[in-house]
């Protein structure tokens, strides 16, 4: 362990004597592969001409991936040898490319440049893109979950400003479903959705998975309070049994007062303001994620850049992603797509700086937690939803359903237990 | 004359089954000369208030569907000599020349025949992947180069071939390879034609496969960058439906000319399915 | 021996190429069934290990599967019937001696089963579009309120069925216009002599003599049904609430998307029995009625 700092120093060296002495000589011309996904990949296009103009001799060929095709592409593209040089990857997505050993180690080209630099990003966002203690992307935008609430229903159930516990929440939703003349739920926690019970499970100084990723840990004493929150929600009436698909249009639906909280994420800034008329912008609100006891903790989701070991280049690689993360650059995208930057001092200019309404999610960046870096998360966590769901329809007890969580989540996790264990037995 | 209302009742079933398999097509075609937007208002237009060739000019200018028309035109057109040159000579000697282990081997193609192409999509990709396959036209184009059904197809015809002019030939002093070609060939023309018709109607409109093999971006047919469009562009009506049309017109026209080939060896493939 | 020579020389290139990318592929993919071929091992082959049918047992406990199956099978149970009946009565049509321009009609009832299967699937997608779709727009005027096509997991299944009755019917058609040409039109007139109706004719001489190709025709279709993929692909991505996952779709999203190989062979392999049951049944069915 200890032998490691002096070593990464010295990769920084190589790193940077191979971008400082190899890059501006080049005549001939790179073309760098990018993949970026959805409104990401088509809004970037945009901001290569500068890029080019200011490294000349790359080319930046952007391939843009639909959302829901991409995963699969990218395995693809992984088997058949033919990633590109740069890629948007999910920060969900990371340790499953990292297991693969597909992801450039980048320590060593962060710890040489001036633009890329842990101490400007938010932690939680930073801590995502390190697996087993190798930094595998470069954060590009982040996503975490938090609520969207009626600010005009509120104050007239005598909440003038948001609840910050879950103490706060409960009465707060109680209130509101008191309040003459209300016909829908307080709340709408999609059930189709794992993020809202995912978040409060973050919320929790248990870990989700234990025994170094090998097992389930939703028997924790952690895990199984936010589910009885969870559960308690539903219990009490004060959110409907529903998915998001089965719910019309939704937006229409809050606007009628149909519910007065909705956990979601940063796209729906944009979409609130399109969808619901001019008149009614004020009735809407943001506030973090409640916690056990003040604010909580939230997800660290988004989208990093990542640089695949393949690339023939990957110094060019890296020039595009430091351009991708200055801050100027990073505010243009913020205003292009509505996303949200990594960086705080993206955060102190406009649009950001001067957004009422995102300024919940700069509070709750400070806060956001990673999810357990293993390949397996994702389907762990549909598995945790479809149990919870279970649950809230009254089939499980909180413990029945953390158990059962805990089986699912073991038997997926079954390979890697395998693969550890091997190891170990490798190296006595 | 009291044949009338029955004439009429025929023909007026006839005219709204065209409907039904021809409106959409239609429809199609004149979305595709509206204007940006047009098509997603209430009532649904049927007409364009003023065509025009925008929603063309996007998708050639930039999304690049001339390259991908020049893939799947090549893919095609490659895909069609290749199973010529394969089928048409396995065709004609299962049918006409003796050889050790024939019927056996043409019992094994016939089991070939009932398993689903998808059972040996995962290995071949793995397989085609070491052999340095993936992501090129190789990758699509070696696993279409011949088919059972190909080789069935030449083979019904090749039967009636009579037996007496290849002996004739063989008298002779013919080799085997010049009957081939200088009897056996012009015989099977019309049969060629059939199978070209197929397999180019087949490897134009193949999705699954090209979707798996080709991962970069200029590489994709007009399904797989259709498929790819409609994931990113779906409130574009115009856009999509000029690329509907661009996929879809060029086949069409095949068919029509070449209706006779197509349908006889559509018959000839399910009689013995 | 000159001959076998010849022979073999010209049916080994396509023998070999049949061989090499078909059948090595297929006992290959028995073999992955049978491991738990995944991401890890996509890395390092170290990482693959042989679990015997594990897999299957897996498959048939993930209630996704299950649901995969039964989608695939409303899918046929309720496709193939009408495909048949839509082709059967515009071969009828077609037949019908009263039929004018009939190469017109046949070309034009033709035309969607030789168009792009992704394209098509696009246009369908408009028309069937809630607010802006004809289809909607039709069904208003006979005062239907609009449906949520694509999004109503009630509905996703009948619109695809939909779609592939368009797309599909004409190719049936034209089987069932030769089986029909091959009647012999002096039972049509010795039926007409007994005075029987349209109907009675079409039940006791039409539908007899056309027996065994409607039976092939079936057969034919639901193993080609059971291959649905691509309608769901570009129409509704196997929503919504996974209501239009099919068989084949479960399998590309394991192998492709999630690449667990092994499962998806085994997918594969479960996908290729029930096949391969149909199609016994139809030898049988055939031999019996002495057409093979």
């Amino acid at each position: 362990m200890t032998a490691r700092p002096p070593r990464r120093a010295l990769l920084a060296q190589i790193g940077a004597a191979t971008l400082a002495g190899c890059a501006p000589a080049r005549k001939d011309g790179v073309v760098l592969k990018f993949w970026a996904m959805g409104r990401e990949g088509e809004v970037v296009q945009t901001l290569m001409p500068a890029f080019e103009r200011a490294n000349p001799g790359i080319r930046v060929d952007v391939q843009q991936l639909p959302w829901s095709a991409a995963h699969a592409k990218l395995l693809t593209g992984f088997a058949g040898g033919s990633l590109p040089d740069v890629c948007e990857v999910g920060n969900t997505w990371l340790p499953e490319f990292a297991a693969l050993r597909a992801l450039e180690p980048l320590d060593a080209l962060v710890a040489g440049s001036r633009v890329v630099r842990a101490a400007d990003d938010f932690p939680g966002i930073w801590r995502t893109n390190i697996v087993d203690g190798v930094l595998c992307g470069a954060p590009w935008y982040v996503d975490t979950r938090l609520l969207f609430y009626r600010r005009d229903l509120l104050a007239k159930a005598g909440f003038p400003v948001a609840p910050t516990t879950w103490a706060q929440w409960m009465a707060a939703m109680q209130a509101v479903k008191g309040l003459a003349g209300s016909s829908g739920y307080p709340a709408l926690l999609p059930l189709n959705e794992f993020e809202p019970l995912l978040t409060l499970a973050l919320q929790q100084d248990d870990p989700l998975l234990r025994d170094g990723g090998g097992r389930g840990n939703f028997r924790s004493a952690g895990f199984r309070r936010a589910l009885a929150f969870y559960g308690e929600v539903f219990r009490r009436g004060l959110a409907p049994l529903e998915s998001s698909t089965q719910i019309g249009n939704l937006y229409d639906e809050f606007d009628r007062g149909s519910f007065a909280f909705y956990v979601t994420g940063p796209w729906n800034l944009g979409e609130f303001r399109r969808r619901l008329p001019a008149a009614r912008q004020d009735i809407w609100m943001t506030a973090p994620m409640p916690g056990p006891a003040g604010p909580g903790a939230g997800i660290a989701g988004g989208s990093s850049l990542a640089v695949f070991r393949g690339s023939r280049d990957k110094a060019a690689a890296w020039r595009l992603v430091e351009y991708l993360s200055q801050s100027q650059v990073q505010s243009r995208f913020s205003a292009l797509t509505g996303d949200l930057s990594p960086r705080r001092d993206a955060w102190s200019a406009p649009p950001l700086a001067g957004d009422v309404k995102a300024a919940a999610f700069r509070d709750q960046l400070e806060r956001v937690k990673p999810t357990p870096q293993v390949p397996e998360w994702e389907r762990i966590a549909t598995e945790m939803q479809l149990v919870a769901e279970q649950m809230v329809h009254g089939r499980l007890s909180v413990d029945q359903a953390a158990a059962e969580i805990d089986r699912r989540a073991d038997r997926l996790l079954e390979k890697r237990r395998w693969m550890l264990a091997r190891r170990a037995g490798a190296t006595p | 004359m009291k044949r009338w209302p029955a004439t009429l009742l025929v023909n007026g079933l006839l005219v709204v089954a065209a409907g039904f398999a021809l409106l959409p097509l239609l429809w199609m075609l004149s979305v595709s000369f509206m204007r940006p937007g047009e098509a997603d208002s209430f009532p649904p237009p049927l007409i364009p208030s003023a065509p025009t060739l925008a929603a063309y000019r996007t998708l050639f200018t930039q999304h690049g569907m001339g390259r991908y028309f020049v893939n799947s035109l090549l893919l095609a057109s490659a895909a069609t000599g290749l199973s010529l040159i394969f089928n048409v000579a396995a065709g004609y000697a299962f049918a006409k020349l003796r050889f050790a282990g024939r019927d056996r081997a043409f019992q094994l193609l016939l089991v070939v025949l009932v398993i689903p192409g998808q059972v040996a999509m995962i290995p071949l990709f793995l397989m085609l992947k070491t052999m340095g396959l993936v992501n090129n036209f190789g990758g699509v184009l070696a696993p279409a180069a011949a088919g059972v059904f190909g080789i069935f197809l030449v083979r019904q015809y090749a039967l009636s071939i009579p037996d007496e002019l290849l002996e004739a030939a063989r008298v002779d002093g013919a080799g085997e390879f010049r009957i081939f070609r200088s009897i056996v060939l012009p015989i099977l023309l019309p049969i060629m034609v059939t199978l070209a018709t197929f397999t180019f109607l087949g490897t134009w409109n193949d999705f699954m496969w090209p979707l798996i093999v080709l991962n970069d971006e200029r590489l994709y047919t007009l399904p797989v960058a259709l498929a790819s469009l409609s994931r990113e562009h779906v409130q574009d009506s115009e856009l999509m439906m000029a690329g509907a049309v661009v996929t879809v017109f060029p086949v069409l026209l095949l068919f029509v000319v070449l209706q006779r080939y197509y349908v006889q060896g559509l018959l000839a493939g399910s009689v013995k399915g | 021996m000159k001959g076998g020579q010849a022979g073999w020389a010209f049916v080994a290139p396509a023998l070999a190429v049949i061989g090499l990318f078909f059948l090595v592929p297929t006992m290959a993919a028995l073999a992955l069934s049978l491991t738990d071929f995944d991401i890890y091992a996509l890395a390092d082959l170290r990482n693959l290990r042989f679990v015997g049918f594990r897999n299957y047992a897996e498959l048939l406990a993930n209630p996704l599967f299950w649901q995969a199956l039964g989608n695939t099978l409303y899918f046929v149970v309720v496709g193939v019937p009408i495909s048949i009946a839509v082709s059967l009565a515009a071969a009828l049509l077609l037949e019908s001696r009263l039929a004018r321009f009939r190469s017109f009609f046949r070309t034009a009832l033709f035309a969607p089963v030789v168009t792009t299967l992704v394209a098509v699937a696009v246009i369908w997608r408009y028309l069937l579009h809630t607010h802006y779709g004809l289809l909607n727009y039709a069904l208003g005027a006979l005062g239907v309120s609009p449906v949520d096509w694509l999004g109503d997991p009630h509905w996703a299944m009948p619109a695809i069925i939909l779609f592939a009755v368009w797309k599909n019917f004409g190719y049936n058609m034209l089987i069932f216009v030769a089986g029909l040409q091959t009647i012999p039109e002096d039972l049509y007139e010795a039926a007409r002599m007994d005075g029987a109706s349209a109907l009675r004719r079409f039940w006791h001489v039409t539908l007899p003599a056309l027996a065994p190709v409607l039976l092939l025709v079936s057969l034919l279709t639901v193993a080609g049904y059971l291959q649905l993929f691509a309608e769901p692909y570009v129409m509704t991505q196997g929503g919504p609430q996974q209501s239009t996952v099919s068989v084949l779709y479960f399998m590309f999203e394991q192998g492709f998307k999630w690449w667990n190989l092994g499962t998806a062979s085994a997918v594969a392999f479960l996908l290729f029995v029930m096949i391969l049951a149909v199609t016994l049944i139809q030898l049988a069915v055939a031999r019996r009625r002495g057409a093979l």
